[in-house]
Formats: C-alpha cells, structure tokens, sequence
C-alpha cells in the first residue's frame, strides 16, 4: 500500500494546475455566464493531451494512468466544472468503450484521433423514457443488410452539440431485453439522418454542451458496430463504471475550488473586529469540509488505481462517486454560507460552483443508483 | 547531423515568496518552492520552437545547482527538451558568475559544444545577467544578448534577431554558432505536457561532478570567485508620496518648484 503520488502524477497535477489557472479560470465565470463552449481551451487541451491520459501512446494518448486522469479532471474542474465534464465525457465516455470494446481497424480510426484530441467525443443512452434504466430504450437498429438503421433519440447528451464522434447504444432485438437486446455503434457527426436536437438550459455547468441527438433513418456502417451483437448493455455499463470516477473527480474538484476560495475569503474577510479565520465556529466548518474532501480524493484514487490493475473496482467507483458527490454539495453550499451575502451574487466562484456541484448527484447515475450498485455489491443483485 | 542546441537555464526560488531573514541577512529558502527561472523558459520555449519547425534538432538542458535541481529538469525534458546534464558537485557550491560560467563552459565542451546556445537573460534570484555572456566569451561565441525576436533560416545558419535596448531595439544578423539570451518578450513558455511527463521514462538526465566535466578546480567553487555578497537585506521602503493640489496649472507648478527647492532637490 502506497498513498504517495508518483512523480508523473505530481507532474501532471501541476501541469494541469497552471493550465487551469492561466487559461481555464481567467474565463470560468464569463463562459458560465454566456453559455459559451470553450472551444479554444478544448483544442489546447487536446494539445497538451489532456484529452487522452489514461491511453496507450500507440493509440495516440498520453501514456498515462487512472490516477493521473483523476488529477485532469479534478483539477480542470477546481476552476471550471464545465471544462472539467468535458473531459470526463471525452475520455471516458467515448474514447475509454471504443479502446476497451473497438476492433483494430476501430481504434485505428477512430480512437486515435479521439486521444489526440484531434476529434471530440460524446456518448448517447439516456432517453426521455430510459435513463439508467436501459430497458426502456425506443432507439433501434435494424440489419440491413449492408448497413445498420437506426431510428430514435436520445437527451441529455454531454458535448452533444461539439462532439465529433458519438457511442450510441441501440435496441436490436427487444425480444432479448436489456442483456443481449441492445448494441452499441460507433456514430459520426454529419453522418446522413443524424442531427443535434435542442440545447439544453440548465442551472450548472452552463459552458458544456448538453443536447438531443435525433436519428431519423440513420445510415450507420455496418463495421461500426461496437462489440458484438447485443453486447450493448455490457458497453455502457463497463463504460459507466469508469465514467463515474471522472465525474466523481469533477464533484471533488469543484469541492477544493470552493474550499479554496473560501480559505482565502476568510483570511481577509472582518467581522466584529476579527477575521472570519480566527473564529472557532467557522474554523470547525473548515476542518468538516476539508475532512470530506480528502476522504473523497482517497476513495477517487483508490477506484482509480484498482481499474489501473484491472481489478473490479464497479461498487468502488459507485461509492466514490456517490461519496464526492454529496461532498460537493455539502462544501459548495457551506463555502456560499461563509461568504455570507457576497457567495449568494456571481460576483465570487462559489455561486457557479454550487450551481455546478448539483449535477454531480445526478448525471451518470444518480446518487440513489449508486446505492443501488453497493448496495448490490453486498447483498447480490 | 541534427541540429544542436544548448539551453543553460537555472533553478530558483519562486520570488513571490520570498523573504529575507533579518538577522543573517540572507535569503529564507525553507519551504519555498523551486521554479524554472523565468527568462530561462522563454530560452527553452524558442529552442523549442526550432525543434517543432525542424524535427532533427536535439534540446539539450543544462544546469548547475544541488541534487534537488534535477526535478527541474524534468520538467524542461517534460516540456520536449531532448535531454538533461545536471553539474552537481560541492567542489561548485558557493559559486559566483565567474566560477559558474567556467564549471558550464566546461559541461558543454565535454557534451561536444553546439550550434546554437541559449541562457535566460538572468536568474530572478540573482539578477546578474553576467552568466550567458561570460559562458559566451569562454566558449568563444559571438553573443546577443536580450532578444525578443528571433529567426533562423532553414540553412540553420542565418538568424536575424531583434535585441531590445532601453530607448528602442537593434535587428541583428549574426550565424550560427551564437549565444543569445532570452527575455520574456520573446515568446510565452508552453506547459509540459501530458505525453511528456509519461515519456520522461525514455529520456536521460546525466548527473556529472567536477572531475567528469574535467574543470581546473582553481577555478571553480566558493574559494575560486572573485566576488562574493556582502551583504543582503530589504531595501526601506519610500515614505509616501505628497499630493499637491491647486487650482490651475501656473499654481500648481509654483507649488511643486517650492516644495522641491525646499528639500534641496534643484
């Protein structure tokens, strides 16, 4: 057992550090504000391959681990959540199922690109009817012979409007159900009956890009099938399962920035005559929100280190995410208290950030299905 | 034959922190943190730049300084340099300009000199800017220092460059083999890099003492320089400023002539 981080990883974190302080922080509140996808720190972070640490050089990424994906994410998000989602989903929604899932002429095409940050990546399987709840997908593909057609549509889909390359899961054959009924494919934008649908305005994380995507007689090609038939379900919930350590990441960055500021806050900040830092009551306050920080970023690292070792890691990640969720709600709304009147306008971080913790409870599995996957984990399924 | 170049770039404490103690009067290094010095990044980012625009140059980074200097050398190789030399040795410690510059002169005729040699313009803690061309001089480079421009033909020959002054700038043309020196205007140092920092497992940073860079040890160390810091403290601060205030112009200027003739000032 070892808690130290490696030098690579102490690089990364201050690699990425003062990228997100010189480049991501400077425009935060501006692109929150404007609903504006940064596109420019997007096309700098594929650059500096922050769009693709966790994956082999050979398949373009960076060479890097779990671990130092974790540190992107958090770090990206401590100023930015929105920046930070965008990573996450990238990586490990799109580019992560077609490295572990894609064939070789798959990753050749389409992974590369993806880990070079050359192409942005998205992933579709939430529908107005299905969530988590995969079962109820009205998307379909149908054989054709010579292509796949697929017919449907799907919400809620992060990078939606900006991302090139799209895993979309579909229904193949709902006489076989969740297991077995469901296929996954590999999507392009521009591809003939794909579309993007309606944008979503949302309270949080106001700079992604959250949409529909629309298929009406989508022609997909038939090597574009990812997996085998039916291996759908197995697709997304082997994606899922890595997904929720970057979205816990950016739950537990949004929690440090928040602690952060409000640490700095209360160095300067007077009131009857002493400083906010010199009151035990709220230095109390402090010691819970930073206790539950580094409880989550143990458990993150641990999730992180155990898929590096390809050990089971499902309930892990379930429970850091669900752990560091709830942490960012909890740090974000004492941070807007201890900034008292000043935390509740946008003229301070914290406001955007508990706007932006909230998501966290809720995308990639809610809180309560995160419970439902411990509490799988001890009493079987 | 690829391109040579050599950066010398220096470690440093980040001055943003820094303090002085009051009674040894000298700098308070604990716990403040080591960075890359400024200009030496913008040296880097321009050898850089050679080596995005002809792939055939190789980046080398030296440096002087204790064991410690090394991780800052990770970070320039992280950043794209090719390779690493650290002179470390605490025959070197204590050494002024002079000193430095013979123990550096001495590291890159043993890597087998270079086409091109860059140093930062000085070092944030020491603000000599003595170093780069002293270095020049040993090496018997033609130099220019403070360059804010920089081109260099792909006969990797001709460079015009555009060294600053005080009052304006001078364009230069000069052939490799050169020194410059490089200050912030020149170029903004990019970050490391995610598949530099996991590449650094493939790249050397050699570690050489006195006796491997075959330096004179007359002419090195603390014994060896000519000068040395006599004393270090924080300059007093400047009483404020007085504000004069009248109705018009002519008054005002009267008011300021009395106030200056007062003091003795003209």
């Amino acid at each position: 057992m070892n808690f130290q981080l490696t030098k690579e990883q102490e690089l990364v974190r201050k690699m990425v550090r003062e990228f997100a302080v010189n480049d991501v922080e400077p425009i935060a509140a501006e692109i929150d504000k404007e609903h504006r996808f940064p596109v420019e720190n997007v096309k700098k972070m594929g650059q500096y391959g922050l769009l693709g640490v966790p994956f082999p050089t050979e398949l373009g990424g960076a060479g890097g681990d779990h671990i130092s994906y974790a540190i992107t994410v958090e770090e990206l998000s401590r100023v930015c959540a929105s920046t930070g989602v965008i990573c996450s989903a990238h990586t490990s929604l799109c580019a992560w199922p077609i490295w572990a899932w894609g064939t070789e002429e798959q990753k050749q095409k389409y992974m590369i690109p993806l880990a070079k940050g050359e192409k942005l990546g998205a992933f579709g399987l939430t529908e107005p009817n299905a969530g988590t709840d995969a079962a109820g997908q009205q998307t379909r593909a149908v054989d054709m012979g010579d292509h796949w057609l697929i017919n449907g549509a799907k919400v809620f889909i992060t990078n939606g409007g900006y991302a090139d390359t799209f895993v979309v899961m579909a229904m193949t054959d709902k006489s076989k159900g969740t297991r077995g009924g469901i296929s996954a494919f590999i999507v392009e934008k521009g591809y003939e009956g794909f579309s993007i649908g309606k944008t979503e305005d949302k309270m949080g994380i106001c700079a992604s890009s959250t949409t529909e995507l629309i298929f009406q007689n989508c022609k997909v090609p038939k090597e574009n099938l990812l997996g085998k038939v039916g291996d759908g379900f197995k697709v997304a919930m082997s994606t899922l399962d890595g997904g929720r350590i970057g979205i816990a990441s950016q739950a537990l960055g949004i929690a440090q920035g928040a602690f952060d500021v409000t640490v700095e806050y209360m160095k300067s900040r007077k009131q009857f005559g002493k400083k906010l830092s010199q009151m035990e009551a709220l230095q109390f306050e402090i010691a819970d929100m930073k206790t539950r920080i580094e409880a989550a970023r143990l458990m993150i690292y641990k999730a992180a280190d155990m898929k590096d070792k390809h050990l089971a890691y499902g309930p892990q990640s379930a429970m850091a995410k669900l752990f560091a969720a709830e942490t960012a709600m909890y740090v974000t709304t004492k941070a807007v208290q201890l900034h008292g009147g000043y935390g509740y306008t946008k003229d301070y971080p914290v406001e955007r950030m508990m706007r932006d913790a909230k998501i966290t409870e809720i995308y990639e599995g809610t809180s309560e299905v995160q419970k439902i996957v411990i509490a799988a984990s001890v009493f079987g399924k | 034959m690829s391109f040579k170049i050599i950066v010398c770039a220096k470690q440093v404490p980040d001055t943003n922190e820094i303090k002085i103690d009051p009674v040894k009067k000298t700098l308070i290094r604990e716990g403040v943190p080591s960075i890359l010095n400024h200009d030496d990044a913008n040296a880097l980012e321009e050898a850089l730049k050679i080596k995005d625009q002809y792939p055939d140059t190789h980046v080398t980074v030296v440096t002087m300084g204790p064991p410690q200097a090394k991780d800052m050398l990770l970070e320039c190789l992280a950043m794209g340099a090719d390779e690493g030399v650290l002179v470390s040795d605490r025959a070197v410690g204590g050494s002024d300009t002079w000193a430095t510059s013979n123990a550096l002169a001495a590291a890159i005729h043993k890597l087998g000199g270079c086409d091109l040699l860059f140093a930062g313009r000085q070092a944030i803690d020491g603000d000599t800017a003595q170093v780069g061309p002293q270095l020049a001089e040993k090496l018997g480079l033609p130099q220019v220092t403070y360059v804010t421009e920089f081109k260099i033909d792909s006969n990797m020959k001709d460079i015009t460059v555009k060294r600053a002054m005080e009052d304006g700038y001078e364009l230069i043309k000069i052939q490799a083999p050169c020194m410059l020196t490089a200050i912030k205007e020149l170029n903004k140092p990019r970050y490391m890099s995610i598949n530099g920092i996991f590449g650094l497992k493939n790249k050397e940073i050699k570690v050489w003492n006195a006796k491997d860079i075959e330096v004179d040890l007359a002419t090195v160390g603390l014994d060896a320089s000519p000068t040395n810091v006599y004393r270090s403290f924080t300059p007093v601060p400047k009483g404020k400023g007085k504000m004069i205030e009248a109705d018009t112009d002519t008054e005002l200027a009267q008011k300021l002539l009395i106030n200056l003739k007062a003091k003795h000032v003209i």
